[in-house]
């Protein structure tokens, strides 16, 4: 064992607040599977590439495998396991991964939309070049990419709805 | 992959900081985004007893302009230095280099201070600051002190940056307005290191060149400042003539390592071509 002293770490995931003594040394995206038992972040490359472990805190998509989980303390953050509507139903993203066939394999799909959350709150109606910059950071092996900037597409769109916009959150 | 054991430190001000650097001597290194300490401690790289993490120093956040100089703190991010407007206004070429590094997840958390303090040829930030005649603020125990870019990279990862202080801020001299600029960066792809990349800052008189700057990323072991080309173009009405001899004292100023980017004599002849495509661009956008 260690003779390095636990900290503790407040965190408020998907608007819940929670707090855990872990070691100085704990990643984020260990913290989040290990101790909160939320696997939808996955952990792909490790090195800060391909963007699986990809999360929202405080308004920003981080990396959550280069990061420390003593680093987060005290923030907010949103895991794929937030993204559904308050009422259970798939979100806008979600629905468009589905209607648009975004998705083979689904190991990328979490950080696709938990990214492609954030950049539609930052810009709500992106061109296709600024949703294929926005996702530069998150590699997916499957799709070509082609039906997952379509699925961002469809959930533009349907965000802009009037109708739709109070759900949008 | 994890990383060893530390002790995690989270000041509240540079002076507490700077107090726990001193304590621990070389035991200890200052963590500000982390995205490239981070990864060599999950190599087992790094490993430093005393983590001091920066990100709770309010006093380390923000741009700002007072009397011709450009304030940049530390922990001010890529991402924030791609949506500040008095950088749009007055220093374009920092948000147009910001967005070719890394990727968006990557620019939220990596911050200026960081990319130029940690002395890694391949980061972008250094080439320009060199460009630009930036100077770097190093507080330590005995107070603040300046080094400016062109002389603060050593070799890879030696700079001027003492083991007890940290680069607290970057000061830019703003450019008259009207100036031209550029960065260019060939790449293999989005977040990779530069091939070969270069900073142009011009402004022009008339139809000649007035003063020139250029700096090339990641064809040696530091950043370098390519002061005979930049004579070469003063002055010039950058007719072909001059431009080719200015990037062959550009080009003959290199030392690329032969890797995965290509060969060295390949990486060399990229570095003219970065700065020949820059200094094209940066000509049309100056005004005279």
């Amino acid at each position: 064992m260690s003779d390095i002293e636990q900290i503790p770490v407040t965190v408020t995931v998907n608007g819940k607040k929670v707090q855990r003594f872990v070691e100085p040394r704990t990643l984020l995206i260990h913290f989040l599977r290990e101790e909160l038992n939320l696997t939808g972040p996955h952990i792909g490359c490790e090195t800060s590439h391909c963007g699986a472990c990809t999360v929202e805190m405080n308004g920003m998509s981080v990396k959550s495998c280069t990061m420390f989980a003593a680093q987060a303390n005290g923030a907010e953050l949103t895991t794929i396991e937030g993204m559904a509507n308050p009422d259970g139903t798939l979100s806008a993203l979600q629905e468009g991964f589905r209607q648009m066939h975004g998705l083979q394999c689904g190991f990328c799909t979490p950080g696709m939309i938990t990214r492609a959350h954030t950049l539609l709150k930052e810009n709500p109606n992106p061109t296709e070049e600024e949703i294929r910059m926005g996702i530069a950071g998150n590699l997916c092996r499957c799709t070509g990419y082609q039906n997952i900037v379509k699925a961002i597409q469809y959930a533009a769109e349907k965000l802009n709805q009037p109708e739709t916009q109070e759900a949008a959150e | 992959m994890i990383p060893g054991e530390f002790t995690y430190h989270r000041p509240s001000s540079v002076a507490e900081a700077v107090a726990i650097l001193v304590s621990h001597g070389d035991e200890a290194r200052p963590l500000s985004g982390g995205h490239s300490l981070i990864p060599m401690m999950k190599l087992r790289m790094a490993a430093p007893e005393h983590l001091v993490d920066l990100g709770g120093i309010a006093d380390l956040k923000g741009i700002s302009e007072d009397g011709g100089t450009i304030t940049i703190r530390a922990m001010t991010t890529q991402h924030e230095l791609i949506g500040s407007d008095l950088l749009a206004e007055k220093l374009p070429i920092i948000k147009e280099t910001s967005l070719l590094i890394a990727d968006p997840q990557i620019r939220y958390v990596g911050t200026l201070g960081g990319n130029v303090a940690n002395g890694d040829p391949g980061n972008d930030m250094p080439a320009l600051m060199q460009c630009l005649n930036a100077s770097y603020v190093l507080t330590g125990p005995d107070g603040d002190r300046e080094v400016a870019a062109r002389d603060f990279y050593e070799a890879a990862y030696f700079t001027a940056l003492a083991p007890e202080e940290i680069l607290t801020a970057v000061k830019i001299p703003t450019p008259p307005a009207g100036h031209g600029y550029a960065y260019e960066k060939l790449k293999r792809k989005v977040g990779d290191y530069a091939t070969a990349a270069a900073a142009v800052l011009l402004t022009m008189n008339g139809g000649s060149v007035a003063s020139a700057s250029v700096a090339l990323t990641n064809v040696a072991d530091t950043p370098l400042y390519a002061a005979d080309a930049s004579n070469i173009l003063t002055g010039s009405t950058l007719d072909d003539a001059t431009v080719a001899s200015a990037v062959a004292a550009a080009e003959a100023i290199t030392d690329p390592a032969s890797d995965g980017r290509g060969p060295a004599e390949y990486r060399t002849k990229m570095a003219g071509i970065m700065m020949q495509r820059a200094l094209a661009r940066a000509a049309d956008r100056a005004r005279s």
